[in-house]
Protein backbone atom coordinates (compact mmCIF):
# COMPACT_ATOMS: atom_id res chain seq x y z
CA UNK A 1 0.00 0.00 0.00
CA UNK A 2 1.28 3.49 -0.77
CA UNK A 3 1.27 6.85 1.33
CA UNK A 4 -0.92 8.30 -1.07
CA UNK A 5 -3.89 5.59 -1.41
CA UNK A 6 -3.77 5.63 2.19
CA UNK A 7 -5.28 8.99 2.62
CA UNK A 8 -8.05 8.62 -0.08
CA UNK A 9 -11.31 6.90 0.90
CA UNK A 10 -10.72 6.02 4.42
CA UNK A 11 -14.64 5.12 5.11
CA UNK A 12 -15.42 2.19 3.04
CA UNK A 13 -19.10 1.60 1.77
CA UNK A 14 -21.03 -1.45 2.76
CA UNK A 15 -22.44 -3.63 0.12
CA UNK A 16 -24.78 -6.11 1.28
CA UNK A 17 -24.28 -5.08 4.79
CA UNK A 18 -20.08 -5.80 4.60
CA UNK A 19 -17.29 -3.67 3.92
CA UNK A 20 -15.24 -6.43 2.76
CA UNK A 21 -18.08 -6.82 0.18
CA UNK A 22 -17.50 -3.50 -0.93
CA UNK A 23 -13.48 -4.40 -1.27
CA UNK A 24 -14.33 -7.23 -3.21
CA UNK A 25 -16.68 -5.30 -5.33
CA UNK A 26 -13.97 -3.00 -5.94
CA UNK A 27 -11.32 -5.39 -6.74
CA UNK A 28 -13.59 -7.49 -9.11
CA UNK A 29 -12.83 -5.94 -13.10
CA UNK A 30 -16.14 -6.31 -14.90
CA UNK A 31 -17.39 -9.21 -17.30
CA UNK A 32 -14.60 -11.64 -15.47
CA UNK A 33 -15.29 -15.47 -14.18
CA UNK A 34 -15.50 -15.68 -10.52
CA UNK A 35 -15.53 -18.32 -8.09
CA UNK A 36 -16.90 -17.25 -4.26
CA UNK A 37 -16.04 -20.36 -2.09
CA UNK A 38 -18.24 -20.83 0.85
CA UNK A 39 -20.35 -18.21 -0.83
CA UNK A 40 -23.42 -19.17 1.74
CA UNK A 41 -26.53 -17.61 0.24
CA UNK A 42 -24.88 -16.33 -3.11
CA UNK A 43 -25.60 -12.78 -2.28
CA UNK A 44 -22.08 -11.62 -3.22
CA UNK A 45 -22.42 -13.92 -6.18
CA UNK A 46 -25.77 -12.06 -7.23
CA UNK A 47 -24.54 -8.73 -6.87
CA UNK A 48 -21.25 -9.38 -9.10
CA UNK A 49 -23.28 -10.91 -11.70
CA UNK A 50 -25.98 -7.83 -11.66
CA UNK A 51 -23.23 -5.20 -11.82
CA UNK A 52 -20.41 -6.41 -13.00
CA UNK A 53 -21.61 -8.93 -15.62
CA UNK A 54 -19.32 -11.79 -13.72
CA UNK A 55 -20.10 -15.35 -15.04
CA UNK A 56 -20.09 -16.25 -11.22
CA UNK A 57 -20.21 -19.68 -9.40
CA UNK A 58 -20.24 -20.97 -5.93
CA UNK A 59 -19.06 -23.48 -4.07
CA UNK A 60 -21.28 -24.15 -0.62
CA UNK A 61 -21.50 -26.71 2.03
CA UNK A 62 -24.82 -25.92 3.53
CA UNK A 63 -27.51 -27.92 1.23
CA UNK A 64 -30.13 -25.18 2.72
CA UNK A 65 -27.78 -22.67 1.47
CA UNK A 66 -27.57 -23.78 -2.07
CA UNK A 67 -31.17 -24.24 -2.16
CA UNK A 68 -31.73 -20.91 -1.61
CA UNK A 69 -28.35 -19.90 -3.77
CA UNK A 70 -29.79 -21.66 -7.30
CA UNK A 71 -32.88 -20.21 -6.27
CA UNK A 72 -31.76 -16.32 -6.83
CA UNK A 73 -30.30 -17.99 -9.81
CA UNK A 74 -26.45 -18.23 -8.97
CA UNK A 75 -24.78 -21.46 -10.42
CA UNK A 76 -23.70 -22.69 -6.87
CA UNK A 77 -22.50 -26.28 -5.85
CA UNK A 78 -23.02 -28.40 -2.83
CA UNK A 79 -19.24 -29.54 -1.45
CA UNK A 80 -16.60 -28.99 0.24
CA UNK A 81 -13.89 -26.30 -0.03
CA UNK A 82 -11.29 -28.77 1.29
CA UNK A 83 -11.97 -30.98 -1.62
CA UNK A 84 -14.12 -29.50 -4.13
CA UNK A 85 -11.04 -27.55 -6.47
CA UNK A 86 -9.44 -30.50 -7.80
CA UNK A 87 -11.85 -31.09 -10.62
CA UNK A 88 -11.26 -27.49 -11.84
CA UNK A 89 -8.56 -26.88 -14.77
CA UNK A 90 -5.65 -24.73 -14.24
CA UNK A 91 -6.91 -20.97 -14.60
CA UNK A 92 -10.81 -21.82 -14.81
CA UNK A 93 -11.52 -18.28 -13.05
CA UNK A 94 -10.05 -14.63 -13.29
CA UNK A 95 -10.78 -14.46 -9.19
CA UNK A 96 -11.56 -17.07 -6.57
CA UNK A 97 -12.95 -15.72 -3.56
CA UNK A 98 -12.59 -16.54 -0.01
CA UNK A 99 -14.37 -15.19 2.55
CA UNK A 100 -14.00 -15.21 5.88
CA UNK A 101 -14.07 -19.06 5.41
CA UNK A 102 -10.16 -19.68 5.43
CA UNK A 103 -10.15 -19.84 9.34
CA UNK A 104 -12.72 -22.37 9.04
CA UNK A 105 -10.72 -25.08 6.49
CA UNK A 106 -9.29 -27.82 7.47
CA UNK A 107 -6.38 -27.21 5.52
CA UNK A 108 -5.98 -23.45 4.44
CA UNK A 109 -2.38 -23.33 2.67
CA UNK A 110 -3.76 -26.39 0.55
CA UNK A 111 -6.92 -24.22 0.05
CA UNK A 112 -5.36 -21.17 -0.92
CA UNK A 113 -2.98 -23.31 -3.47
CA UNK A 114 -5.55 -25.40 -4.84
CA UNK A 115 -7.27 -21.03 -5.42
CA UNK A 116 -4.42 -19.87 -6.77
CA UNK A 117 -4.11 -22.96 -9.58
CA UNK A 118 -7.70 -22.58 -10.63
CA UNK A 119 -7.95 -18.88 -10.33
CA UNK A 120 -5.63 -16.23 -11.97
CA UNK A 121 -6.41 -14.06 -9.24
CA UNK A 122 -7.43 -14.51 -5.24
CA UNK A 123 -9.33 -12.55 -3.15
CA UNK A 124 -8.89 -13.65 0.97
CA UNK A 125 -10.85 -12.22 3.45
CA UNK A 126 -10.26 -13.09 6.71
CA UNK A 127 -11.17 -11.76 10.47
CA UNK A 128 -7.95 -10.79 12.24
CA UNK A 129 -7.19 -12.69 16.00
CA UNK A 130 -4.60 -10.14 16.18
CA UNK A 131 -6.68 -7.59 16.54
CA UNK A 132 -6.77 -5.62 20.17
CA UNK A 133 -10.16 -6.49 21.36
CA UNK A 134 -8.58 -10.15 20.60
CA UNK A 135 -6.07 -9.67 22.57
CA UNK A 136 -7.40 -8.13 25.46
CA UNK A 137 -10.34 -10.57 25.80
CA UNK A 138 -8.00 -13.29 26.05
CA UNK A 139 -5.25 -11.33 28.92
CA UNK A 140 -8.36 -10.14 30.73
CA UNK A 141 -10.71 -12.73 30.52
CA UNK A 142 -7.94 -15.70 30.71
CA UNK A 143 -10.06 -17.43 28.50
CA UNK A 144 -10.61 -18.16 24.81
CA UNK A 145 -11.67 -14.94 23.63
CA UNK A 146 -15.03 -14.00 22.61
CA UNK A 147 -15.66 -10.84 20.55
CA UNK A 148 -17.61 -9.45 18.24
CA UNK A 149 -15.63 -11.13 15.58
CA UNK A 150 -15.10 -14.31 16.97
CA UNK A 151 -18.36 -14.42 18.59
CA UNK A 152 -18.29 -18.37 19.59
CA UNK A 153 -18.06 -20.31 22.32
CA UNK A 154 -14.64 -22.74 22.02
CA UNK A 155 -16.91 -25.54 21.59
CA UNK A 156 -19.04 -24.56 19.26
CA UNK A 157 -16.89 -22.14 16.57
CA UNK A 158 -16.44 -22.88 12.96
CA UNK A 159 -13.25 -21.61 13.73
CA UNK A 160 -10.25 -24.22 13.53
CA UNK A 161 -7.43 -22.09 12.70
CA UNK A 162 -6.91 -18.60 14.32
CA UNK A 163 -4.67 -16.38 11.93
CA UNK A 164 -3.23 -12.86 12.45
CA UNK A 165 -2.48 -10.38 9.87
CA UNK A 166 0.98 -10.89 10.99
CA UNK A 167 0.69 -14.49 10.20
CA UNK A 168 -0.94 -14.04 7.12
CA UNK A 169 2.06 -12.16 5.54
CA UNK A 170 4.66 -14.22 7.07
CA UNK A 171 2.88 -17.75 5.19
CA UNK A 172 2.65 -15.18 2.27
CA UNK A 173 6.40 -14.26 2.44
CA UNK A 174 7.28 -17.99 3.47
CA UNK A 175 5.08 -19.43 0.23
CA UNK A 176 6.69 -16.76 -2.21
CA UNK A 177 3.42 -16.11 -3.07
CA UNK A 178 2.54 -12.38 -4.43
CA UNK A 179 0.39 -10.02 -2.54
CA UNK A 180 -0.93 -7.42 -5.47
CA UNK A 181 -3.22 -5.68 -3.17
CA UNK A 182 -3.80 -5.30 0.95
CA UNK A 183 -6.64 -3.53 2.53
CA UNK A 184 -7.05 -3.53 6.47
CA UNK A 185 -10.96 -3.07 7.80
CA UNK A 186 -12.06 -1.84 11.50
CA UNK A 187 -15.87 -1.58 10.88
CA UNK A 188 -16.65 0.78 8.00
CA UNK A 189 -12.80 2.47 8.26
CA UNK A 190 -10.07 1.70 6.82
CA UNK A 191 -6.91 0.67 8.88
CA UNK A 192 -3.67 2.50 7.76
CA UNK A 193 -1.65 1.71 10.62
CA UNK A 194 -0.81 -1.25 13.15
CA UNK A 195 -3.23 -3.35 11.14
CA UNK A 196 -2.25 -6.32 12.54
CA UNK A 197 -4.02 -4.56 16.07
CA UNK A 198 -6.57 -2.35 14.43
CA UNK A 199 -7.94 -3.92 11.33
CA UNK A 200 -11.33 -6.40 12.40
CA UNK A 201 -10.71 -7.79 8.92
CA UNK A 202 -8.22 -8.04 6.14
CA UNK A 203 -9.03 -8.32 2.33
CA UNK A 204 -6.06 -9.69 0.36
CA UNK A 205 -5.44 -9.65 -3.30
CA UNK A 206 -2.85 -12.36 -4.55
CA UNK A 207 -1.65 -13.58 -7.86
CA UNK A 208 0.16 -17.29 -8.39
CA UNK A 209 2.44 -15.64 -10.96
CA UNK A 210 5.62 -15.34 -9.59
CA UNK A 211 6.49 -11.84 -10.31
CA UNK A 212 8.08 -9.09 -8.48
CA UNK A 213 6.92 -10.10 -5.08
CA UNK A 214 5.87 -6.90 -3.17
CA UNK A 215 7.40 -6.11 -0.07
CA UNK A 216 5.19 -7.08 2.88
CA UNK A 217 4.10 -4.48 5.16
CA UNK A 218 5.05 -4.35 8.52
CA UNK A 219 2.21 -5.29 10.06
CA UNK A 220 2.18 -3.83 14.17
CA UNK B 1 -55.77 -26.63 -17.68
CA UNK B 2 -57.77 -28.96 -19.77
CA UNK B 3 -54.84 -30.86 -22.03
CA UNK B 4 -55.47 -32.21 -24.98
CA UNK B 5 -53.16 -34.90 -26.58
CA UNK B 6 -51.70 -34.70 -29.93
CA UNK B 7 -49.67 -36.94 -32.54
CA UNK B 8 -47.48 -36.59 -35.29
CA UNK B 9 -46.11 -39.17 -38.03
CA UNK B 10 -42.45 -38.59 -39.26
CA UNK B 11 -41.49 -41.22 -41.94
CA UNK B 12 -38.75 -42.80 -40.88
CA UNK B 13 -36.06 -42.90 -37.93
CA UNK B 14 -32.79 -44.68 -38.04
CA UNK B 15 -31.64 -46.52 -35.07
CA UNK B 16 -28.30 -47.34 -33.43
CA UNK B 17 -28.67 -50.70 -34.33
CA UNK B 18 -28.42 -49.87 -37.48
CA UNK B 19 -32.56 -50.77 -38.39
CA UNK B 20 -34.89 -48.20 -39.05
CA UNK B 21 -38.36 -48.26 -37.98
CA UNK B 22 -41.13 -46.17 -40.73
CA UNK B 23 -43.27 -44.49 -39.64
CA UNK B 24 -42.85 -43.35 -36.64
CA UNK B 25 -45.72 -41.55 -34.65
CA UNK B 26 -45.10 -39.30 -31.54
CA UNK B 27 -47.58 -38.60 -28.93
CA UNK B 28 -47.12 -35.23 -27.19
CA UNK B 29 -49.08 -32.24 -25.26
CA UNK B 30 -48.32 -28.91 -24.72
CA UNK B 31 -48.40 -26.22 -21.81
CA UNK B 32 -48.43 -22.74 -22.43
CA UNK B 33 -47.42 -20.63 -25.50
CA UNK B 34 -44.29 -20.55 -27.28
CA UNK B 35 -42.97 -16.97 -27.79
CA UNK B 36 -42.62 -15.50 -31.45
CA UNK B 37 -38.54 -15.75 -30.94
CA UNK B 38 -39.61 -19.26 -29.62
CA UNK B 39 -36.53 -19.09 -27.01
CA UNK B 40 -38.95 -19.76 -24.32
CA UNK B 41 -39.25 -23.79 -25.33
CA UNK B 42 -39.03 -26.74 -22.66
CA UNK B 43 -38.88 -30.33 -23.17
CA UNK B 44 -39.64 -32.19 -20.70
CA UNK B 45 -38.51 -35.92 -20.40
CA UNK B 46 -40.89 -38.91 -18.91
CA UNK B 47 -39.67 -41.45 -16.67
CA UNK B 48 -39.07 -45.14 -17.09
CA UNK B 49 -43.11 -45.44 -16.93
CA UNK B 50 -44.64 -41.84 -17.84
CA UNK B 51 -45.92 -40.44 -20.84
CA UNK B 52 -46.45 -37.48 -22.44
CA UNK B 53 -49.48 -36.22 -19.94
CA UNK B 54 -47.06 -34.23 -18.16
CA UNK B 55 -49.84 -31.65 -16.74
CA UNK B 56 -53.05 -30.61 -16.39
CA UNK B 57 -56.06 -32.50 -16.71
CA UNK B 58 -56.63 -35.31 -19.63
CA UNK B 59 -59.28 -34.09 -21.98
CA UNK B 60 -59.73 -37.90 -22.46
CA UNK B 61 -59.67 -39.65 -18.46
CA UNK B 62 -60.00 -36.62 -16.44
CA UNK B 63 -56.90 -37.18 -14.86
CA UNK B 64 -53.78 -35.02 -13.96
CA UNK B 65 -50.49 -35.41 -15.37
CA UNK B 66 -47.60 -37.04 -13.61
CA UNK B 67 -45.67 -33.75 -12.87
CA UNK B 68 -48.62 -31.45 -12.68
CA UNK B 69 -47.56 -30.85 -9.07
CA UNK B 70 -44.37 -28.97 -11.35
CA UNK B 71 -45.65 -28.21 -14.27
CA UNK B 72 -48.40 -25.58 -15.18
CA UNK B 73 -49.31 -21.48 -14.15
CA UNK B 74 -47.27 -20.02 -11.45
CA UNK B 75 -45.23 -24.15 -10.80
CA UNK B 76 -41.92 -24.96 -11.27
CA UNK B 77 -42.37 -24.63 -14.83
CA UNK B 78 -44.60 -21.99 -15.48
CA UNK B 79 -46.40 -21.98 -18.25
CA UNK B 80 -47.81 -18.44 -17.76
CA UNK B 81 -44.09 -17.73 -18.80
CA UNK B 82 -42.95 -20.98 -20.68
CA UNK B 83 -43.79 -23.36 -23.67
CA UNK B 84 -43.68 -27.04 -22.15
CA UNK B 85 -43.49 -29.68 -24.31
CA UNK B 86 -43.47 -33.30 -23.45
CA UNK B 87 -43.32 -36.53 -25.63
CA UNK B 88 -43.93 -40.07 -24.99
CA UNK B 89 -40.73 -41.98 -25.48
CA UNK B 90 -39.68 -44.21 -28.36
CA UNK B 91 -40.54 -47.87 -27.52
CA UNK B 92 -43.34 -46.67 -24.84
CA UNK B 93 -47.14 -47.97 -25.06
CA UNK B 94 -48.78 -44.30 -24.59
CA UNK B 95 -49.20 -42.99 -28.57
CA UNK B 96 -45.46 -43.37 -29.57
CA UNK B 97 -44.21 -46.34 -31.59
CA UNK B 98 -43.41 -48.86 -30.11
CA UNK B 99 -43.54 -52.97 -29.25
CA UNK B 100 -47.05 -52.71 -29.19
CA UNK B 101 -47.58 -50.49 -32.23
CA UNK B 102 -49.11 -52.14 -35.59
CA UNK B 103 -45.89 -52.96 -38.11
CA UNK B 104 -47.48 -51.80 -41.30
CA UNK B 105 -45.39 -54.12 -43.16
CA UNK B 106 -47.25 -57.28 -41.21
CA UNK B 107 -50.80 -55.58 -40.10
CA UNK B 108 -49.73 -57.01 -36.77
CA UNK B 109 -48.38 -55.96 -33.65
CA UNK B 110 -44.28 -55.56 -33.48
CA UNK B 111 -44.04 -57.46 -30.32
CA UNK B 112 -40.36 -58.81 -30.12
CA UNK B 113 -39.80 -57.37 -33.97
CA UNK B 114 -39.64 -54.69 -32.72
CA UNK B 115 -35.91 -53.53 -32.72
CA UNK B 116 -33.95 -53.13 -29.25
CA UNK B 117 -33.74 -49.02 -29.31
CA UNK B 118 -31.50 -46.95 -26.91
CA UNK B 119 -31.78 -44.13 -25.32
CA UNK B 120 -30.15 -42.09 -27.97
CA UNK B 121 -32.76 -43.50 -30.41
CA UNK B 122 -35.24 -41.36 -28.57
CA UNK B 123 -33.35 -38.36 -27.87
CA UNK B 124 -33.11 -38.67 -31.78
CA UNK B 125 -36.75 -38.69 -32.19
CA UNK B 126 -37.40 -35.88 -29.53
CA UNK B 127 -34.71 -34.07 -31.70
CA UNK B 128 -37.60 -34.73 -34.86
CA UNK B 129 -40.35 -33.45 -32.94
CA UNK B 130 -38.56 -30.23 -31.95
CA UNK B 131 -37.32 -29.87 -35.30
CA UNK B 132 -41.06 -30.36 -36.40
CA UNK B 133 -41.97 -27.29 -34.22
CA UNK B 134 -39.31 -24.81 -35.41
CA UNK B 135 -37.81 -24.32 -32.24
CA UNK B 136 -34.28 -23.63 -32.82
CA UNK B 137 -33.15 -23.89 -29.16
CA UNK B 138 -34.61 -25.17 -26.41
CA UNK B 139 -34.25 -23.27 -23.13
CA UNK B 140 -33.99 -26.23 -20.99
CA UNK B 141 -34.63 -30.18 -21.32
CA UNK B 142 -35.79 -31.50 -17.75
CA UNK B 143 -36.63 -35.06 -16.36
CA UNK B 144 -36.06 -37.42 -13.36
CA UNK B 145 -34.40 -40.92 -13.65
CA UNK B 146 -34.69 -42.11 -17.20
CA UNK B 147 -35.70 -38.81 -17.95
CA UNK B 148 -33.10 -37.21 -16.16
CA UNK B 149 -30.98 -39.54 -18.72
CA UNK B 150 -32.14 -38.17 -21.60
CA UNK B 151 -31.63 -34.29 -20.81
CA UNK B 152 -28.09 -35.64 -20.41
CA UNK B 153 -28.13 -37.08 -23.40
CA UNK B 154 -29.60 -33.95 -24.97
CA UNK B 155 -27.30 -31.96 -23.82
CA UNK B 156 -24.34 -34.21 -25.37
CA UNK B 157 -25.61 -35.60 -28.72
CA UNK B 158 -27.24 -31.96 -29.51
CA UNK B 159 -25.02 -29.40 -27.24
CA UNK B 160 -26.00 -26.45 -30.07
CA UNK B 161 -29.16 -27.20 -29.17
CA UNK B 162 -30.10 -26.96 -25.75
CA UNK B 163 -29.36 -24.04 -23.44
CA UNK B 164 -29.59 -25.29 -20.07
CA UNK B 165 -30.53 -28.94 -19.00
CA UNK B 166 -31.87 -30.08 -15.35
CA UNK B 167 -31.30 -33.76 -14.93
CA UNK B 168 -32.90 -34.83 -11.61
CA UNK B 169 -32.00 -38.17 -9.41
CA UNK B 170 -30.24 -39.91 -12.40
CA UNK B 171 -27.09 -41.46 -13.82
CA UNK B 172 -24.94 -40.99 -16.61
CA UNK B 173 -24.67 -45.18 -16.68
CA UNK B 174 -26.53 -48.15 -14.78
CA UNK B 175 -24.53 -49.41 -12.26
CA UNK B 176 -24.58 -52.97 -11.68
CA UNK B 177 -27.54 -52.87 -9.12
CA UNK B 178 -29.42 -51.20 -11.04
CA UNK B 179 -29.03 -53.42 -14.12
CA UNK B 180 -29.86 -56.65 -11.66
CA UNK B 181 -33.42 -55.04 -10.85
CA UNK B 182 -34.38 -53.91 -14.37
CA UNK B 183 -33.12 -58.13 -15.15
CA UNK B 184 -35.31 -59.10 -12.08
CA UNK B 185 -37.95 -57.29 -13.97
CA UNK B 186 -37.73 -58.49 -17.34
CA UNK B 187 -37.35 -62.50 -16.20
CA UNK B 188 -40.70 -62.12 -14.23
CA UNK B 189 -42.19 -60.56 -17.40
CA UNK B 190 -40.61 -63.77 -19.43
CA UNK B 191 -41.12 -65.92 -16.73
CA UNK B 192 -44.43 -65.51 -17.26
CA UNK B 193 -46.08 -68.24 -19.75
CA UNK B 194 -48.61 -65.33 -20.99
CA UNK B 195 -45.91 -63.64 -22.18
CA UNK B 196 -45.76 -66.43 -25.47
CA UNK B 197 -42.70 -64.90 -26.54
CA UNK B 198 -43.81 -61.55 -26.56
CA UNK B 199 -47.09 -62.57 -28.96
CA UNK B 200 -49.61 -61.63 -26.55
CA UNK B 201 -51.65 -59.01 -28.15
CA UNK B 202 -54.45 -61.12 -29.29
CA UNK B 203 -54.51 -62.76 -25.63
CA UNK B 204 -53.90 -62.47 -22.38
CA UNK B 205 -51.29 -60.63 -21.47
CA UNK B 206 -48.66 -61.07 -19.40
CA UNK B 207 -50.43 -59.37 -16.17
CA UNK B 208 -48.60 -61.73 -13.26
CA UNK B 209 -45.10 -61.48 -14.46
CA UNK B 210 -46.18 -57.11 -15.23
CA UNK B 211 -47.11 -57.26 -11.98
CA UNK B 212 -44.11 -59.03 -9.65
CA UNK B 213 -41.73 -56.68 -12.32
CA UNK B 214 -43.56 -53.53 -10.76
CA UNK B 215 -43.68 -54.24 -7.19
CA UNK B 216 -39.91 -54.86 -7.36
CA UNK B 217 -39.84 -51.55 -8.62
CA UNK B 218 -41.82 -49.57 -6.49
CA UNK B 219 -39.55 -50.93 -3.55
CA UNK B 220 -36.60 -49.49 -5.43
CA UNK B 221 -38.31 -46.30 -5.89
CA UNK B 222 -38.77 -46.01 -1.61
CA UNK B 223 -36.83 -46.13 0.75
CA UNK B 224 -36.23 -47.78 4.45
CA UNK B 225 -37.86 -44.59 6.51
CA UNK B 226 -40.86 -43.68 3.76
CA UNK B 227 -42.14 -47.58 4.07
CA UNK B 228 -41.63 -47.76 7.57
CA UNK B 229 -43.76 -44.59 7.56
CA UNK B 230 -46.14 -45.45 5.40
CA UNK B 231 -46.34 -48.96 6.36
CA UNK B 232 -44.45 -50.00 8.97
CA UNK B 233 -45.64 -53.92 9.88
CA UNK B 234 -49.33 -52.97 10.20
CA UNK B 235 -51.64 -55.54 8.70
CA UNK B 236 -54.61 -55.22 6.50
CA UNK B 237 -57.85 -55.34 7.30
CA UNK B 238 -57.33 -58.27 10.82
CA UNK B 239 -56.48 -57.87 13.98
CA UNK B 240 -54.28 -61.03 13.17
CA UNK B 241 -52.12 -62.85 11.44
CA UNK B 242 -53.96 -65.04 8.52
CA UNK B 243 -51.56 -68.27 8.75
CA UNK B 244 -52.10 -67.97 5.35
CA UNK B 245 -50.34 -66.48 1.80
CA UNK B 246 -53.38 -64.15 1.54
CA UNK B 247 -52.40 -60.28 2.16
CA UNK B 248 -51.48 -59.96 6.04
CA UNK B 249 -49.40 -56.86 5.82
CA UNK B 250 -50.51 -53.16 4.48
CA UNK B 251 -47.03 -53.20 2.43
CA UNK B 252 -48.15 -56.84 0.65
CA UNK B 253 -51.18 -55.14 -0.25
CA UNK B 254 -49.83 -51.72 -1.56
CA UNK B 255 -47.74 -53.86 -3.94
CA UNK B 256 -50.71 -55.89 -5.18
CA UNK B 257 -52.46 -53.00 -5.51
CA UNK B 258 -49.27 -51.11 -7.72
CA UNK B 259 -48.76 -53.95 -9.54
CA UNK B 260 -52.38 -55.06 -10.56
CA UNK B 261 -52.88 -51.26 -11.36
CA UNK B 262 -49.68 -50.66 -13.56
CA UNK B 263 -51.06 -53.88 -16.19
CA UNK B 264 -54.15 -52.01 -16.74
CA UNK B 265 -52.10 -49.05 -18.29
CA UNK B 266 -48.24 -50.44 -19.37
CA UNK B 267 -47.58 -52.87 -21.85
CA UNK B 268 -45.01 -55.83 -21.03
CA UNK B 269 -42.93 -55.73 -24.15
CA UNK B 270 -42.33 -52.02 -23.62
CA UNK B 271 -41.07 -52.77 -20.18
CA UNK B 272 -38.35 -55.07 -21.49
CA UNK B 273 -37.41 -52.70 -24.37
CA UNK B 274 -37.15 -49.76 -22.21
CA UNK B 275 -35.51 -51.38 -19.11
CA UNK B 276 -32.56 -52.38 -21.98
CA UNK B 277 -32.54 -48.61 -23.38
CA UNK B 278 -31.97 -47.67 -20.05
CA UNK B 279 -29.26 -50.34 -19.35
CA UNK B 280 -27.02 -50.15 -22.77
CA UNK B 281 -27.42 -46.39 -21.70
CA UNK B 282 -23.95 -45.15 -21.36
CA UNK B 283 -23.05 -41.25 -21.66
CA UNK B 284 -19.86 -42.00 -22.82
CA UNK B 285 -20.55 -44.84 -25.63
CA UNK B 286 -17.93 -46.86 -23.66
CA UNK B 287 -14.95 -44.16 -25.15
CA UNK B 288 -13.05 -41.92 -22.78
CA UNK B 289 -13.55 -40.25 -19.93
CA UNK B 290 -17.24 -38.68 -19.24
CA UNK B 291 -15.72 -35.00 -19.20
CA UNK B 292 -14.88 -35.99 -22.52
CA UNK B 293 -17.98 -36.30 -23.17
CA UNK B 294 -19.51 -32.96 -22.25
CA UNK B 295 -16.52 -31.52 -24.33
CA UNK B 296 -18.96 -29.76 -26.67
CA UNK B 297 -21.82 -29.06 -24.66
CA UNK B 298 -22.48 -25.49 -24.04
CA UNK B 299 -25.32 -26.12 -21.83
CA UNK B 300 -26.14 -24.26 -18.12
CA UNK B 301 -26.93 -27.25 -15.73
CA UNK B 302 -28.83 -27.43 -12.57
CA UNK B 303 -28.19 -31.20 -11.26
CA UNK B 304 -30.28 -32.78 -8.35
CA UNK B 305 -30.30 -35.65 -6.16
CA UNK B 306 -32.17 -36.55 -3.04
CA UNK B 307 -30.61 -37.73 0.25
CA UNK B 308 -32.64 -41.39 0.43
CA UNK B 309 -32.27 -42.18 -3.17
CA UNK B 310 -30.52 -45.76 -3.21
CA UNK B 311 -31.37 -46.49 -7.12
CA UNK B 312 -30.08 -43.45 -8.30
CA UNK B 313 -27.64 -42.73 -5.22
CA UNK B 314 -26.30 -38.60 -5.03
CA UNK B 315 -23.01 -40.05 -5.72
CA UNK B 316 -24.44 -40.41 -9.70
CA UNK B 317 -24.95 -37.33 -9.30
CA UNK B 318 -21.98 -36.08 -8.20
CA UNK B 319 -20.17 -37.62 -11.25
CA UNK B 320 -22.03 -35.70 -13.17
CA UNK B 321 -21.31 -32.79 -11.16
CA UNK B 322 -17.52 -33.52 -11.09
CA UNK B 323 -17.09 -33.90 -15.12
CA UNK B 324 -18.97 -30.79 -15.68
CA UNK B 325 -16.39 -28.71 -13.75
CA UNK B 326 -13.29 -30.34 -15.40
CA UNK B 327 -14.83 -29.25 -18.29
CA UNK B 328 -15.59 -25.74 -16.32
CA UNK B 329 -19.03 -25.69 -17.25
CA UNK B 330 -21.83 -23.81 -15.76
CA UNK B 331 -23.31 -25.97 -13.06
CA UNK B 332 -25.20 -25.78 -9.86
CA UNK B 333 -25.74 -29.15 -8.01
CA UNK B 334 -27.55 -29.82 -4.27
CA UNK B 335 -28.88 -32.81 -2.55
CA UNK B 336 -31.99 -32.67 -1.34
CA UNK B 337 -32.93 -34.03 2.27
CA UNK B 338 -35.73 -36.53 1.59
CA UNK B 339 -37.19 -39.52 3.01
CA UNK B 340 -38.99 -40.57 -0.06
CA UNK B 341 -36.68 -42.52 -1.97
CA UNK B 342 -36.04 -41.98 -5.73
CA UNK B 343 -39.84 -41.03 -5.99
CA UNK B 344 -38.86 -37.56 -4.08
CA UNK B 345 -38.24 -35.99 -7.43
CA UNK B 346 -42.37 -36.71 -8.08
CA UNK B 347 -43.63 -36.31 -4.57
CA UNK B 348 -40.81 -33.52 -2.63
CA UNK B 349 -42.07 -30.80 -5.19
CA UNK B 350 -41.89 -28.03 -2.57
CA UNK B 351 -38.24 -28.35 -2.53
CA UNK B 352 -37.64 -28.25 -6.00
CA UNK B 353 -39.83 -25.68 -7.41
CA UNK B 354 -37.77 -22.85 -5.90
CA UNK B 355 -34.85 -24.37 -7.28
CA UNK B 356 -36.05 -25.14 -10.79
CA UNK B 357 -37.68 -21.50 -10.64
CA UNK B 358 -34.74 -19.43 -9.97
CA UNK B 359 -32.29 -21.07 -12.41
CA UNK B 360 -34.61 -21.08 -15.13
CA UNK B 361 -35.59 -17.80 -14.71
CA UNK B 362 -31.92 -16.58 -14.70
CA UNK B 363 -31.70 -18.82 -17.48
CA UNK B 364 -33.59 -17.20 -19.69
CA UNK B 365 -32.77 -13.77 -18.85
CA UNK B 366 -29.08 -14.38 -19.87
CA UNK B 367 -31.03 -15.75 -23.56
CA UNK B 368 -32.60 -12.29 -24.01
Amino acid sequence: MTAESSHKQAFVPELLGRSDYAIIGEIVEPNTKVLDLGCGEGELLQWLAENKGVDARGVEISGAKVQRAIARGVSVYQGDIDEGLADYPKGAFDYVILSQTLQQTHKPLKVLREMLRVGRRVIVAFPNFGHWAVRLSMAVGGGAPKTKLFPYNWYDSPNIHFLTVRDFEALMALQGLVVERRYFLSGRHKVHFLPNVLAEVAVYLLSGSAGSTASPQGPG
Amino acid sequence: MIVEANSVRFDSLSLDNGASLAPVDVAYETYGELNSKKTNAILILHAFSGDAHAAGISHETGKPGWWDNCIGPGKAFDTNKYFVICSNILGGCRGTTGPSSVNPATGCPYAMSFPVITVSDMVRLQKMLIDWFGIERLLSVSGGSMGGMQALEWAVAFPDRVVSAIPIACTTRHSAQQIAFNEVGRQAIMADPDWNEGNYYSHKPPARGLAVARMVGHITYMSDDSMREKFGRRLRGKENFGFDFDVDFEVESYLRYRGSEFVTRFDANSYLYITKAMDYFDLTNGQGTLASAFASSQARFLVISFSSDWLYPSYQSQEIVRALRTRNCDVAYVELQSNYGHDAFLVDVAEQTDLIRGFLASTYEKTQ
